[in-house]
């Protein structure tokens, strides 16, 4: 009797995510149809998706882990690299556009996915903020070794050198990918609307689904409690390290979907202001709150664009904002979150004013 | 070898309920002790629990109860003595593994997984029994299904022993203090042990709920045919549903006996009461 009420509010919680996405599609669509989207705007839907994607994985790692990370840009950087390396290595091999797209996908959230587990697996003895820390370091280490990386294709395969492109003796019909601090260029724009569409509903799919079985509800118990998580035999690291990477692969994927809607992209771009803009969309839409970053991204990545005179004070704003919510905000799990920061969480904090409801996401 | 073999101290006075005498003991911890800074937080801590005894720990503030509990379940690593589990010693194993060998415990100050509804805290107790990986989860492939059933029937089942099926969409930090005590034994008990450690279970609760509280403990022993060890100072749980107790006072065990014996034993009369002055 219980699981039904349970198992229907769930249901709906998800379908009305996944609907909004949806109509939200068809709307653009309608919009694009009858011609009313301004080219400005056209040009920011694949950014849009790259951002939503990217604030739902942030989200997994802050709001379900419970864990501060400040360089999620590092894993957007390293998927839209190697999303692009892939996709200009593939060209004259794959015909297919949409295919070549979803290698470069795949592959950026597989390398992503591996420098996740290769930070995660020392970060994640931290907590709090240290580990924000130690994440942030690796968002700049990350820009600045690709700002020194030089890249290239040529008859005899890929050819990587640290020091200028003279180094990469690509011989006459090589291609250089990426030239130093000029970042990846002649990338041909293989990313689409849609695609981010589709990129968007199998990252709900991946997060919501995960939050809803046996590991997510083992992150979320490691989240609550980690002495209790640990006396009902579940394994702290292991569980802290599949959110990480599942986390660092989707902001892999969702680099890649980025870079290649751009014909040239450099790593200055995914810097530490994107990893804080991303925080900002997870912070606005409500720690834990998938369907709060989806609105919050797409939001805050259409404001700045509508209100173009005032791009100059737009990081003010956010932080103006972003303070305001924090004062004004009565999020329990924020609470939780600002509790760890300060290794102080506060006894009465704990108290919930009333029983309505679980975890909602 | 020869005639003078090295002599080894033993157990002392230990006493186990006559049922579980054919069996072997789950828990037989030998001079278990640990310093902190030069503290002997406990020392020489030595106890035999049977198969299926309520054992209780009983003794003043501080006199280092809980600390027995964190050794026997590694969250502190003891510095001397061995613990033998069902027979096997549990050196080198960790918090999870203690729990996967058998023990599972509750705490004095109550650790919920607040945010989570009631059932989601005793669907983690049943973890380690509900087996799919994280990609069968994410990709909802039959063995979820299968799976998520039984872990809710059993939960629902697990929640019965205490009349709680009702609360199960509750939000676990919201329940009122009796309930969310109740909660942490029905996750504890989740992850099928077969040595229960309940650290302070009646802190908190009225009469009447003792009173209760009291009556399941017996019945949830009954059940699962389990032992539990408890650390209480409400004396009439402890002398109404303990069979062995031991008084623990500054880290030392000060007494070992039956519920009468320990009443009667003045060692535990002065560490409760104080010396009595002499006139």
């Amino acid at each position: 009797m219980n699981l039904k009420k349970f198992g229907t509010k769930t249901t709906r919680s998800h379908a009305i995510t996944y609907g909004l996405v949806v109509l939200a599609f068809i709307f653009v669509q309608i919009l694009d149809g009858t011609g009313t989207l301004t080219s400005s705007l056209r040009g920011q839907l694949v950014p849009i998706c790259a951002y939503v994607v990217m604030a739902i994985s942030l989200n997994l790692t802050v709001g379900i882990l419970g864990e501060l990370s400040l360089g999620h840009a590092g894993f957007m950087s390293l998927g839209a690299f190697s999303g692009v390396i892939i996709s200009i290595a593939l060209q004259e091999r794959v015909a297919s556009e949409p295919l070549r797209l979803l290698a470069a996908l795949l592959i950026g959230a597989v390398i992503a996915g591996i420098f996740g587990f290769v930070v995660g697996v020392p970060a994640l003895r931290l907590r709090g903020d240290y580990l924000a820390i130690v994440t942030l370091a690796f968002g700049e280490i990350i820009k600045n070794v690709i700002n020194t990386l030089h890249v290239g294709i040529g008859p005899n395969g890929l050819r990587v050198s640290m020091t200028d492109q003279a180094a990469l003796n690509l011989g006459e019909e090589g291609t250089v990918i990426i030239q130093g601090p000029m970042g990846a260029v002649g990338i041909s724009k293989l990313a689409t609307f849609t695609a981010g569409f589709i990129l968007i509903l199998v990252t709900l799919f991946i997060v919501l689904n995960l939050i809803y079985s046996r590991s997510g509800r083992a992150i979320m118990a490691v989240r609550d409690n980690r002495i209790a998580a640990e006396s009902v035999g579940i394994s702290i690291t292991r569980y802290k390290l599949t959110a990480f990477i599942i986390s660092a692969a989707l902001a892999g994927a969702a680099g890649a979907l980025y870079a290649l809607n751009y014909s040239t992209v450099v790593a200055r771009k995914f810097d530490f202001n994107t990893s804080i803009l991303v925080l900002v969309f997870v912070v606005l839409g409500g720690i834990g709150n998938i369907r709060g970053s989806i609105i919050a991204a797409i939001v805050l990545t259409i404001l700045p664009e509508l209100l173009r005179a005032f791009n100059d004070y737009r990081m003010l704003i956010y932080a103006v904002i972003l303070i305001l919510v924090m004062l004004t905000s009565n999020n329990d799990q924020l609470r939780h979150l600002l509790g760890r920061i300060t290794g102080v969480v506060r006894h009465g904090s704990k108290k919930r004013p009333n029983g309505e409801g679980a975890t909602h996401v | 070898m020869s005639s003078t073999s090295k002599m080894v101290p033993v157990p002392s006075q230990a006493i186990i309920p006559e049922r579980d005498l054919a069996s072997t003991p789950i828990l037989e911890v030998s001079h278990l002790g640990i310093n902190f800074g030069g503290l002997n937080a406990v020392e020489n801590f030595s106890i035999i629990v049977g198969r299926t005894e309520i054992a209780g720990l009983i003794g003043p503030n501080g006199a280092g109860k809980t600390t027995v509990f964190n050794l026997l379940t590694k969250v502190y690593q003891p510095t001397r003595g061995a613990i033998l589990l069902d027979g096997n010693d549990t050196a080198g194993m960790n918090t999870i593994q203690i729990n996967q060998a058998g023990i599972a415990r509750t705490f004095q100050n109550i650790r919920l997984f607040q945010s989570l509804s009631v059932e989601d805290n005793v669907k983690i107790g049943l973890h380690n029994q509900v087996r799919y990986n994280t990609l069968t989860g994410i990709l909802r492939l039959p063995g979820y299904w299968k799976a998520e059933r039984q872990a809710h029937e059993q939960a629902m089942e697990l929640l019965s022993i205490f009349d709680m099926q009702h609360m199960a969409r509750y939000k676990a930090g919201s329940l009122p203090y009796g309930a969310q005590r109740r909660l942490e034994i029905v996750r504890a008990l989740a992850t099928r042990p077969s040595l229960l450690l309940l650290d302070e279970p009646a802190a908190g609760m009225n009469p009447s709920e003792t009173e209760a509280l009291m009556a399941n403990i017996i019945k949830i022993r009954d059940t699962f045919q389990i032992a539990i060890m408890l650390i209480e100072h409400d004396m009439r749980l402890v002398m109404g549903i303990c069979e062995g107790i031991a008084v623990l006072n500054y880290g030392k065990i000060i007494a070992k006996g039956t519920p009468e014996e320990i009443q009667a034993n003045p060692a535990v009369i002065e560490a409760y009461l104080g010396q009595k002055k002499e006139a």
